[in-house]
């Protein structure tokens, strides 16, 4: 039989019962719904997490400095000075995998404006520091090479800061700001960042160049780096060579010998973003399966439905076999039934997910992103939910013996 | 000897209800030729929807040869059975068999559906089948809006649209009454005259003596195969059914 009839008798059937059909169809609507929901939240999740992860830096990689051990008590990273401004040179010129990278002094520090005063983490570092943390301009200009030369006393404020010396919205470019009872001239304002995935404020923050940090606020010039050095990667594949590279260079240049533990570590950001969003991918997946369930839960309503529906239609079948039909074509015709239960089911399920991805969204101010292969997986796994569930009901009635199937009452 | 239209030779089909075995036919031969008009007749239980059922192609023998338009039937599959069915037979059924919420014009469409024939052509040839038995306005009309004689009219109509050798009724005129019978009985003899092949089964006498050629079963044995002068049906000497009796 010609597909096109096929469908129009499928249709028939299924408009014969209206609520019947749309009840059945309702696992269906269901399963797919929340299987479209729930992907879109999750993909939502994984790209707030990476989003969060490229506001930290691009392929970033931190190098800290090693820790003191004295009595047997250990310090922890970063407790004893073993990095050198020449260390930082050497990866900055030396390695292969390695765009750019700039030392991070910070330290604790007061500013205040002409009536407020406000305590924050002032950072030294050279004009690359932004470009690693991708960290735009709102107002004014960023650092340049010539402050660092210089030891300009400028600075550049985090939105937190701002609001607290000046009030919210303030653009305070050209103003004097003390810090550590000196005068610095504001030269620019950092774009609003917001918090890094452990929580801590970004913008509470002023940034000097890294000369003037060390003859200024740290207290004069030394031949180590009483800080971190931050490090950006040429591409996200390259982190983990980059890691190594780093560590092999510093070794060398501290002269470890083998077997020595190193006194630096070298943090790869990227690998903590990658391990997060594996996180989130793995909880994506286990919505959308405990959502696959359902649909199989409609698959089950659609069997059930089109075995009473075989019962009921037991003489039709027998009819249409006595003028012609062939156990085929009756497998074809009950198929046809329940596939487009299934297939209508989904394309509501579809419309029906979108509506509830874009109203949580709405709702929660959570992102959600809805890919279209989603939408054709969905798809095509009802469809296979109809040609399954249906496959055993059209069997049985294409097997009736016709005689028993015109007698039935 | 000429090839007839049916030929069975020594058709036996048994039953197995449980342990038991149950034989329906034992042993029945016929030949049927293009055109007659045959009447089955024999009390219940004597085989003759068994004997139906098997020239219709709806059962197989369980022993024995059917050649149906020279072609052994006995062995072909349950898809090959239907396209038979599809092609080459018409049937009509006591309580008609007509599909519920279905328009007279798609019933009669049913057996082309499933020969594959296009749209158009098979409108076509469905509203001429209806008008032959004169139903040409009631094509519209579903099941449930017709009389039990425009009903098995339509059922006739279906057993002739796809031009079948072969028109099988079982018990046409079980369910109508006299009048109606008997206007059923003259639309199958006008079939009959234009060289249609008719087999009814029936258990009236009245019924029987309209055929051509009455075969009388008895315990699954044909007892009398008997050519007859065929009396023609006479609706007018009954009277006007009850409109309101609807079969």
């Amino acid at each position: 039989m010609r597909l096109r009839a096929l469908t129009r008798l499928a249709g028939r059937a299924l408009a014969r019962n209206k609520m019947r059909s749309f009840l059945t169809a309702l696992g269906v609507v269901i399963g797919v719904g929340a299987v479209i929901a729930m992907m879109a939240i999750g993909e939502g999740a994984k790209f707030r997490v990476q989003q969060a992860f490229e506001a930290m830096g691009t392929n970033l990689l931190i190098v800290l400095p090693g820790s003191t051990a004295t009595g047997g008590l250990q310090g922890g990273f970063g407790t004893q000075p073993t990095l050198t401004w020449d260390d930082l040179r050497s990866i900055q010129t030396e390695l292969s995998t390695i765009r750019s990278a700039a030392p991070v002094l910070r330290v604790s520090a007061v500013l205040q404006s002409e009536d407020q005063n406000w305590t924050t983490g002032v950072v030294g570092t050279t004009p690359d520091y932004l470009t690693i943390r991708n960290w735009t301009i709102e107002h004014g200009r960023g650092l340049s090479a010539a402050d660092v030369d210089a030891g300009a006393k400028v600075v550049l404020l985090g939105r937190t800061v701002i609001e607290k010396l000046y009030g919210p919205g303030a653009n305070p470019v050209g103003q004097m700001v003390r810090i550590k009872t000196q005068p610095y001239q504001v030269v620019g304002v950092l774009a609003r960042k917001g918090q890094s995935p452990m929580g801590q404020d970004y913008d509470d923050t002023a940034i000097v160049p890294e000369s003037t940090f060390q003859a200024k606020i740290q207290g004069g010039l030394s031949k180590f780096l009483n800080g971190a050095i931050f490090v950006s990667a040429v591409s996200p594949e390259s982190t983990a060579r980059a890691q190594q590279q780093i560590g092999n260079l510093l070794r060398d240049r501290h002269r470890l010998p083998v077997g020595a533990a190193d006194d630096f570590s070298v943090r790869n950001l990227s690998e903590i973003a990658s391990a997060q969003q594996q996180g989130t991918a793995v909880l994506t997946t286990l919505l959308a399966s405990i959502a696959a369930v359902s649909l199989l839960v409609g698959g089950i309503g659609i069997m059930n439905i089109m075995l009473v529906s075989v019962t009921e239609r037991t003489r039709e079948i027998g009819i249409r076999m006595a003028v012609g039909g062939r156990p085929r074509d009756i497998l074809a015709q009950f198929v046809t039934e329940a596939l487009a239960l299934s297939i209508g089911g989904g394309l509501l399920g579809v419309a029906f997910g979108l509506l509830a991805a874009v109203s949580l969204a709405k709702e929660f101010h959570w992102p959600t992103i809805i890919r279209p292969t989603t939408i054709i997986v969905s798809m095509g796994f009802s469809a296979l939910v109809g040609v399954v569930f249906g496959l055993y009901p059209a069997q049985k009635a294409a097997r009736l013996d016709p005689i028993e199937a015109l007698r039935f009452e | 000897m000429t090839r007839s239209l049916i030929d069975l030779r020594d058709v036996s089909k048994t039953y197995r209800m449980g342990d038991v075995e149950v034989p329906a036919l034992r042993g029945v031969s016929l030949q049927i030729q293009a055109g007659e008009f045959v009447a089955v007749m024999g009390p219940s239980g004597s085989g003759k929807s068994t004997l139906m059922n098997i020239i219709g192609c709806l059962d197989h023998p369980s022993s024995g040869s059917y050649r149906l338009d020279g072609r052994e039937v006995g062995g072909l599959s349950r898809d090959a059975l239907a396209q038979v069915r599809g092609q080459m037979l018409g049937f009509v059924f006591q309580h008609f068999n007509l599909l519920p919420r279905t328009s007279a014009q798609e019933n009669v469409e049913l057996p082309l559906l499933y020969a594959d024939v296009p749209t158009r052509e098979r409108e076509e040839r469905a509203r001429r089948a209806l008008a032959r038995v004169g139903l040409a306005d009631r094509a519209g009309h579903q099941p449930n809006q017709l009389s039990g004689g425009q009903q098995q009219r339509v059922a006739i109509a279906r057993a002739l649209v796809n031009d079948p050798k072969v028109i099988l009724a079982d018990e046409p005129t079980g369910a109508l009454d006299s009048r109606t019978s008997m206007e059923v009985m003259e639309l199958f003899q006008t079939l009959g005259s234009t060289g249609v092949t008719i087999i009814l089964v029936t258990h009236e006498l009245d019924i029987g003596r309209c055929a051509g050629r009455t075969l009388l079963l008895r315990d699954g044995r044909i007892l009398a195969d008997t050519p007859q002068q065929p009396v023609a049906a006479d609706p007018r000497r009954y009277s006007a059914p009850n409109p309101e009796v609807r079969a």
